[in-house]
């Protein structure tokens, strides 16, 4: 199977490869070997992939870039990066294979969600990257009567207006997980990829998740994962349960993607262990 | 398999007299932490400290072996330790991090290895992940309910607590008190009701009392760096093993509790999905 047919395999939101032979174990590591790399590039064509700025705060793309020094051969001789503002040279949108979009799109612009029907018909793969895109995160607080402009008030997920392949929410995403997928989406590894398509259906995060999706569904284990993962340190734990101080809290849905009882990829952990 | 995936299975107790002294079973969680600081496989680790309040522990960095021995014992309600993960990296500056944790808590924490999404620089940084076995544990509500009420005996006069052969034992100055366990069971978390790891079969070593003798653990090495550690530690010294073979009550015992806390709460969790509840396994 080519890496395009792959990628545009996961466009049948999760749809499992049934044949699939499974990937010996990596342990741990972050990078694909080298032979895996180089196989790679010979049998396929260079993926094109675009990136498109909406209402997000730049952060996601700054993770993604402090990923050059592990990603620098993947990211400049594996894929081909055919659009994007600080990324290419390029005004008019070309077709691509995979479009990671930031931030969420603001209802009142004309040009944002122009651009977002535009990567829709352009792109075989959108991914939601970033909480922004994914959740809608902060800008879920968003109420208008600002300038520059009064009127953008309403601000939304992208997977509310278009159909979304894959997320990897993050406020923003860390480097490492943006190296994993990219080195799994060259290697065409499903397995390690299903979380970001079923997450592609997460289109609202909030610190109350883990009262209403783990504490009250007698989940909650008093772990303190959801603590330790908040970004904006919005979790605290009393009486081996979390709290959430919603003045913290930007809506990012990061803490109830990350707690052991909302989902758990035994199978991947023990590959990535060795085990 | 029952005990999880692991390379080597041994009984075995810490040879320190101070660490046997005050460790729940042989020492082997302090022993080891201990060993992996002063040997700098480790810079620091996160343990489950004591505070004010009596048997009510909290998560703490340990950056010395005072530390880490200060935090020994068991205590039978929640110490959130993964949430001190992050700032034991961020604001303690630990580059390579060890930790103790229940089998939930490791699987909280091999999640985050395997799919970071908003953790950053943390992943790579936890060089030993010690399991510890886990049947269940209390909130502090519980805890007081079965020691204060039941048993007759306040929280600050308890010099140890411990579950073995059937019961909950409570060790003061002067007694030693039990109560069947069939007197604590409907106290337990209910999250642990589907919990199917009692061995912590994600840890890079796991240990419990179950399979050896009073003052020795059963030690389940697993992952290749935890392997090398513990091995490590008993060329050094820091253990005693013992084949576990030739102990009593042996693996069989561990064995069997293993089934049985797996047979029980997949009932659980079948019978959760009948009714349409979600779970995450
Ligand atoms: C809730 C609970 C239930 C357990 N159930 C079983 C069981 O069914 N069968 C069995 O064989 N063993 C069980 N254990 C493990 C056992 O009680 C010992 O902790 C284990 O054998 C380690 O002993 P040690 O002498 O090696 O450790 P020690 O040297 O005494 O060190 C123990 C370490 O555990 C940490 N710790 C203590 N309490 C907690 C806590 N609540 N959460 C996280 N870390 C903690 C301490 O910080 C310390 O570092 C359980 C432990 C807990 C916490
Ligand atoms: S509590 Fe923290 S992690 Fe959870 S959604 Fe809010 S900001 Fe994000
Ligand atoms: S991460 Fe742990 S403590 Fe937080 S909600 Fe989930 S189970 Fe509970
Ligand atoms: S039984 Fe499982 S869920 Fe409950 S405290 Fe122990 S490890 Fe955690």
């Amino acid at each position: 199977m080519s890496l395009i047919s792959k990628l545009k395999g996961l466009l049948g939101i999760g749809a499992k490869p049934a044949n699939e032979e499974p990937k010996p174990a990596k342990s741990g590591q972050v990078g694909a070997s080298e032979q895996e790399v180089e196989k790679v590039a010979e049998e396929n064509a260079k993926p094109r992939i675009g990136y498109i700025h909406l209402s997000g705060c730049t952060g996601d793309i700054m993770s993604l870039s402090e990923n050059y020094d592990i990603l620098a051969e993947l990211l400049t001789n594996m894929v081909d990066i055919v659009y994007g503002q600080t990324l290419a040279d390029v005004w008019e949108m070309p077709e691509m294979d995979l479009a990671l979009v930031e931030g969420s799109v603001c209802l009142q612009d004309e040009h944002s969600l122009h651009e977002l029907m535009e990567v829709r018909e352009k792109a075989a793969m959108v991914c939601a990257y970033g909480s922004c895109s994914a959740t809608g995160c902060f800008t879920r607080y968003s109420r208008g009567g600002q300038q520059a402009r009064p009127d953008h008030e309403s601000f939304v997920p992208i997977a509310d207006l278009i159909k979304v392949d894959c997320a990897i929410p993050g406020c923003p995403p860390s480097p490492e997980i943006i190296a994993k997928t990219v080195v799994a989406l060259i290697n065409g590894d499903m397995d390690y990829l299903q979380p970001m398509i079923d997450l592609a259906g997460m289109t609202e995060g909030c610190g109350c998740d883990l009262q209403k999706y783990v504490v009250n569904q007698a989940l909650c284990i008093g772990c303190g994962t959801c603590a330790m993962a908040c970004q904006t340190r919005a979790v605290s734990m009393t009486n081996g349960r979390p709290e959430v101080n919603g003045d913290r809290c930007v809506k990012c849905g990061i803490c109830y993607v990350q707690c052991p009882r909302s989902w758990f990829p035994e199978e991947q952990i023990k590959k990535d262990l060795g085990l | 398999m029952v005990l999880g995936t692991y390379k080597e299975i041994v009984s075995a107790r810490a040879t320190d007299k101070q660490i046997q002294k005050v460790s729940q079973d042989g020492g082997i969680v302090t022993g080891l932490l201990a060993f992996a600081l002063e040997e700098k496989i480790i810079e620091g680790a996160v343990v489950a400290g004591p505070t004010d309040e009596f048997w009510k522990p909290e998560p703490m960095v340990a950056m010395s072996a005072d530390e880490i021995i200060a935090a020994a014992g068991t205590k039978y309600t929640f110490s959130p330790n993964v949430m001190m993960l992050k700032k034991a990296v961020r604001q303690y500056g630990i580059e390579k991090l060890g930790t103790v944790a229940i089998p939930c808590q490791t699987m909280g924490i091999r999640k985050m290895q395997s799919y970071p999404f908003g953790v950053r620089f943390l992943a790579d940084k936890i060089k030993l992940l010690i399991g510890i076995y886990c049947m269940e544990n209390f909130p502090y509500a519980s805890l007081e309910t079965f020691i204060s009420e039941k048993m007759g005996v306040s929280m600050e006069m308890v010099e140890k607590m411990d579950i073995g052969k059937g019961k909950f034992w409570v060790y003061t100055q002067d007694e030693v008190l039990s109560i069947p366990l069939k007197e604590t069971h409907g106290y337990e978390q209910s999250g642990c009701n589907v919990c199917l790891d009692y061995v912590a079969e994600l840890g890079d070593v796991s240990t419990g009392s179950v399979g050896s003798p009073d003052g020795w653990s059963t030690v389940i090495t697993r992952t290749d760096g935890g392997d090398s550690i513990f091995k490590q530690a008993v060329e050094a010294g820091a253990f005693e093993t013992k084949d576990i073979a030739n102990v009593k009550p042996g693996l069989d015992l561990l064995q069997k509790l293993s089934a049985q806390k797996k047979e029980k709460n997949q009932k659980t969790i079948d019978k959760r999905k009948e009714m349409g509840l979600p779970v995450p396994f």
